[in-house]
């Protein structure tokens, strides 16, 4: 647990974040397929969204509403940079179902990332 | 002289008409959004302690006081619980059971009766001034009604028939709802935002109660165990039976997909229009009330939209039109074979129209009365303390700006923490 140097690994972008907007019934695919390839850590929240999807139209008591939120799940996982390309392609595969809908991945910098119970950081904390 | 087999029966009856109340209160409960199902809730079950509290105080002996006088209202020979004793009571109600029992067993329809209202004021009632307006509505509208119909009033003297309620609970309760909602105002955002029900199970379980229930409020009324209240109970049954198909194959072809919702709403439908027929009719009829309950209110709830109120669970749709569907159906059906009361048969018995003209005056009187006595109610209301809650506290939702309380609490971040 030593002073951080500005050399150390795991400082300045070493790390990724994953994100990726997938459909909720694919979250347990995405989660094996990430567990299979060895990685030990993602959060998982609900959200809602669209892209080109659009909505649907509901009937309610015989009115129309359209519902252009859909349910979506958002997957969070942090990564060496060097892995980053194979988890999202591993993301990909897994979520994909090739209707609309499927949702979209991106790949943004970690600056800095630290373990709470042991105060380790960088690649060192992932 | 007390019955023991009428007594058991209206002991009964009584509690399966209670529970009515609490059955309401899910089935309307689970149709408004998570943020305002306890206020829902607790407007119901208030009633069961302020309605129960005024009906011995006032109301019974308003509404069943000068018994049989054809006139417009009682008086106050039985205010206070006073004459009102547990063996058969006065001559003119030719009881069999407890004079205390047929009064706690009126009580729960002067319980329910008000609820009914909640459905269509959902989540914008200001709670004090809905506890305010259902004291005054107890007594200055149920009570008279009460007495034109049940108590040998004007109306019943008329000739007009009324087995458990269809113009008393249900008329009176949808032109009571009409009338404060145009004072209430719309919700906001309604109707561009979908406002959708919550808890679908809630309302099917709170359908399943009310239909259960129901067996108390019709069958009951015959205040005596024997072949009317078996007959009510059957054509209660048949009714809500018929009253679901009814509605679900009006949306199937509409809409493309049944759904739970307009069953619950169907089997409500075809238990509403048999109410005031329940003891009058037999044979296939109560299938042809129940079916035409189910098609015409699942019409008449879009009636709403093209008029621009805010009718938030259809109250007036179900039990208005409901009420006056079965009301006037009695006087095409009414039939003496089945109750030996019914003096005037219905136009397919072979009795002419007298029994029909009868009902409609019925109808038409009750509908009118209630209608603009409330809308006066709940314009004085308005005007002293206000009926409505404050737009922000809308948006919060009633159960936190009425009742200071959350309904669904899932959160793990601690005691008494709050996420939103």
């Amino acid at each position: 647990m030593g002073d951080p140097s500005t050399e150390t690994k795991g400082y300045r972008g070493d790390m990724k974040l994953v994100t990726a907007i997938i459909k909720p019934h694919k979250v347990d695919d995405v989660k094996e397929a990430l567990k299979a390839a060895g990685l030990r850590g993602m959060t998982v929240d609900e959200v809602k969204g669209f892209g080109r999807q659009g909505g649907k139209t509901e009937i309610y008591r015989g009115a129309e509403y359209v519902v252009d939120l859909l349910p979506k799940v958002r997957v969070e996982t942090v990564v060496p940079d060097e892995l980053a390309d194979q988890v999202v392609e591993l993301i990909v595969n897994a979520a994909r179902t090739g209707k609309i809908g499927d949702g979209k991945v991106w790949i943004t910098s970690v600056e800095k990332l630290i373990r709470i119970r042991t105060g380790e950081v960088g690649d060192d904390a992932v | 002289m007390i019955d023991t087999g009428d007594t058991a029966w209206m002991l009964i009856a009584t509690g399966l008409v209670l529970f009515m109340t609490p059955g309401l209160a899910f089935f309307y409960g689970g149709m408004v959004r998570a943020k305002n199902v306890l206020g829902m809730l607790m407007q119901n079950f208030f009633a069961m302690g302020l309605m129960a509290i005024l009906w011995v105080a006032i109301a019974f002996s308003l509404a069943f006081g000068n018994f049989g006088d054809g006139g417009v209202i009682g008086n106050l020979d039985f205010a206070w619980m006073r004459n009102i004793t547990s063996d058969v009571g006065p001559e003119a109600f030719a009881l069999t059971i407890p004079f205390v029992l047929f009064c706690a067993y009126q009580m729960t329809f002067a319980v329910i009766t008000p609820a009914l209202i909640t459905g269509a004021t959902a989540d914008r009632f200001k709670f004090k001034a809905y506890a305010v307006f259902i004291a005054l509505w107890l007594i200055v509208v149920y009570a008279p009604v009460a007495h034109w119909v049940f108590a040998g009033g004007w109306l019943a003297k008329l000739g007009a028939l009324d087995f458990a309620g269809g113009a008393v609970v249900h008329i009176n309760a949808g032109a009571a709802a009409l009338a404060v909602i145009l004072v209430l105002g719309r919700r906001h955002g309604w109707p561009r935002e979908g406002m959708h029900p919550h808890s679908l199970p809630f309302t099917m379980l709170g359908t399943g109660i009310l239909w259960f229930g129901w067996f108390g409020f019709n069958a009951g009324s015959a205040l005596g165990s024997n072949g009317v209240a078996a007959q009510a109970l059957m054509n209660t049954f048949l009714a809500a039976s018929a009253g679901m198909l009814g509605w679900l194959i009006v949306e199937q072809i509409k809409e493309g997909k049944p759904t739970t919702l307009g069953a619950a709403s169907g089997a409500v439908a075809g238990l509403v229009a048999i109410t005031p027929c329940a003891g009058f009719v037999g044979g296939m009829s109560p299938i042809v009330i129940g079916l035409a309950a189910g098609v015409l209110c699942v019409l008449a709830i879009r009636l709403k939209f093209r008029f621009g109120y805010d009718d938030s669970l259809d109250v007036v749709g179900v039990h208005l039109v409901g009420g006056i569907i079965g009301g006037l159906l009695l006087g095409f059906f009414a039939d003496a074979d089945v109750n030996k009361l019914v003096t005037h048969e219905g136009v397919f018995l072979g009795g002419g129209f007298s029994l029909l003209w009868f009902q409609f005056v019925a109808c038409a009187v009750t509908f009118a009365f209630s209608f603009v006595a409330s809308f006066l109610l709940a314009k004085v209301i308005d005007r002293t303390i206000g009926l409505r809650v404050s737009e922000e506290d809308e948006a919060e939702g009633l159960d936190f700006s009425q009742h200071a309380e959350t309904a669904y609490s899932y959160g793990s971040t601690g005691s008494m923490d709050r996420l939103n």
